[in-house]
């Protein structure tokens, strides 16, 4: 029987997360930012039925980069551990935090323990009401997770549409008109060319709004929207 | 073993939709468990469920059924048919069949906006799951007999919204008057039953208000009658 080529530890890891990154790296980008009313979620999307952002909970939405039929799975598991929690206990007891450990747990097992890594990146957003500040988690396909704040981008050429947020220097929370707007003009800016809005995927996590917050914003809805 | 039971609830549907309307009287035995129990639930954006039977499972049910829609439209990303949603309802009643024999019955009466057939919807069940459409109106409870003559006498096809909601609770007011485990209007506490509309605009509560100045008028007519 032959021996197995020896592999150093540092060396495995590093292969897997190139493997992951390159990926990721291949989709679109997907911002979340936050608004006067709440947080906005934007995706360059060219399908109207196979969606990345999603509703996970009463106050909670889900977007995942990568590999389609890999960040579908989490989204599920997402929802059922959101909708149990609720009935067990109660809906407020159903919190992005618990939601975006229970990604990292999962993301790090499979990427230490599995021939092959997830190809995702994933944000799990929660719109805080009452006073509460918002949430916005950023999971990456090792597990790692990072807290952000005002707003986060996944997938594509996340570090490039983050500098340029970043450029803008954002102090309040711009009104849904400006964050648009901002969005677009940002991905139009990567991606070096115009984008129409039906190849957009928007929704919000709306604050105002009684119950569950999440909405999507059809291309109807966001063209008075950019209106002049 | 006695637990508090809840009583008459019934459903009518309008030119536009439907009205499902319920009682606030819990019992248990003789006793009055709960002058302020909701029976009417709303369970999504398009429908609503009234329940008669044991109040703790039946509570349980309309829960359960809640987060099985949400959870179906979260996953799938379309709702369920309104079809789809009776049927579900439905094997939830089966169910509970074992449950029946120890006494604790759920006895649900659903109603549904139909999107693609643009029209409300009844849906009636029997014990072992059976779950039939009704064309007109309907009432369940110990007091669903009582409402249900009521109802037969006044229904018109086609009737218009504030004609239906007087119709459904001037049922809800028979029934309490012939039937001990329904409660009527509490005028000294201020309790009345509730009602809610479902139709293409979604689900709206009648305003407590609105169902305190309709019990006054039909109470003035009855004490007319007595002098």
């Amino acid at each position: 029987m032959p021996l197995p080529y020896y592999v150093s530890p540092e060396q495995m890891m590093q292969d897997k997360a190139e493997y992951a990154k390159k990926g990721i790296a291949k989709g679109r980008s997907i911002i979340a930012i936050e608004y006067v009313n709440g947080i906005l979620l934007v995706a360059e999307n060219p399908s109207a039925s196979l969606h990345k952002i999603s509703e996970i909970y009463d106050s909670i939405a889900f977007a995942g980069a990568g590999k389609y039929s890999e960040f579908e799975n989490l989204r599920k598991a997402g929802i059922r551990h959101a909708d149990l929690k609720g009935f067990m206990y109660s809906r407020e007891d159903v919190t992005a935090r618990s939601l975006a450990n229970g990604y990292s747990q999962s993301l790090g097992t499979i990427f230490s323990q599995e021939q092959k890594p997830l190809e995702v990146e994933i944000l799990v957003v929660q719109v805080g009401h009452n006073g509460h500040a918002n949430e916005m988690y950023r999971i990456s396909f090792d597990g790692s997770i990072i807290d952000e704040r005002t707003f986060a981008v996944i997938g594509g050429k996340s570090e490039a549409v983050q500098a340029l947020l970043k450029e803008k220097g954002l102090t309040q929370p711009p009104e849904l008109r400006e964050a648009l707007s901002l969005c677009i003009a940002s991905l139009e800016q990567i991606g070096s060319q115009k984008l129409s809005l039906e190849t957009l995927e928007v929704a919000v996590l709306d604050r105002t709004r009684e119950g569950r917050r999440f909405r999507r914003l059809s291309p109807a809805d966001t063209k008075p929207l950019l209106a002049p | 073993m006695t637990v508090p039971h809840a009583t008459t609830v019934l459903a009518i549907k309008y030119q536009q939709g439907v009205v499902i309307a319920g009682d606030r009287r819990a019992t248990e035995g003789f006793q009055i468990a709960e002058r302020r129990i909701e029976k009417v639930f709303k369970i999504d954006d398009y429908s609503a469920m009234a329940i008669a039977g044991a109040a703790g499972p039946c509570i349980e049910m309309a829960k359960l059924f809640q987060v099985e829609l949400e959870h179906y439209e979260k996953i799938e990303g379309v709702q369920l048919s309104c079809e789809g949603k009776a049927n579900k309802l439905g094997q939830m009643v089966k169910a509970n069949l074992p449950m029946v024999f120890q006494g604790l019955v759920v006895m649900p009466l659903y109603v549904g906006y139909d999107l693609k057939r643009a029209e409300g919807r009844i849906f009636k069940y029997d014990l072992a799951g059976g779950r039939y459409e009704e064309s007109d109106y309907h009432a369940i409870g110990s007091g669903g007999k009582d409402a249900r003559n009521t109802m037969r006498e006044h229904f018109l096809r086609g009737l218009a919204e504030p004609d239906a909601l007087k119709l459904a609770l001037l049922a809800l007011y028979n029934a309490a008057d012939d039937d001990v485990g329904t409660g009527g209007p509490d005028l000294v506490r201020g309790i009345y039953p509730t009602a809610k509309i479902v139709n293409e605009r979604g689900i709206t509560d009648v305003s407590e208000q609105q169902i305190r100045s309709i019990y006054d008028g039909l109470i003035a007519t009855r004490r007319s009658k007595e002098t």
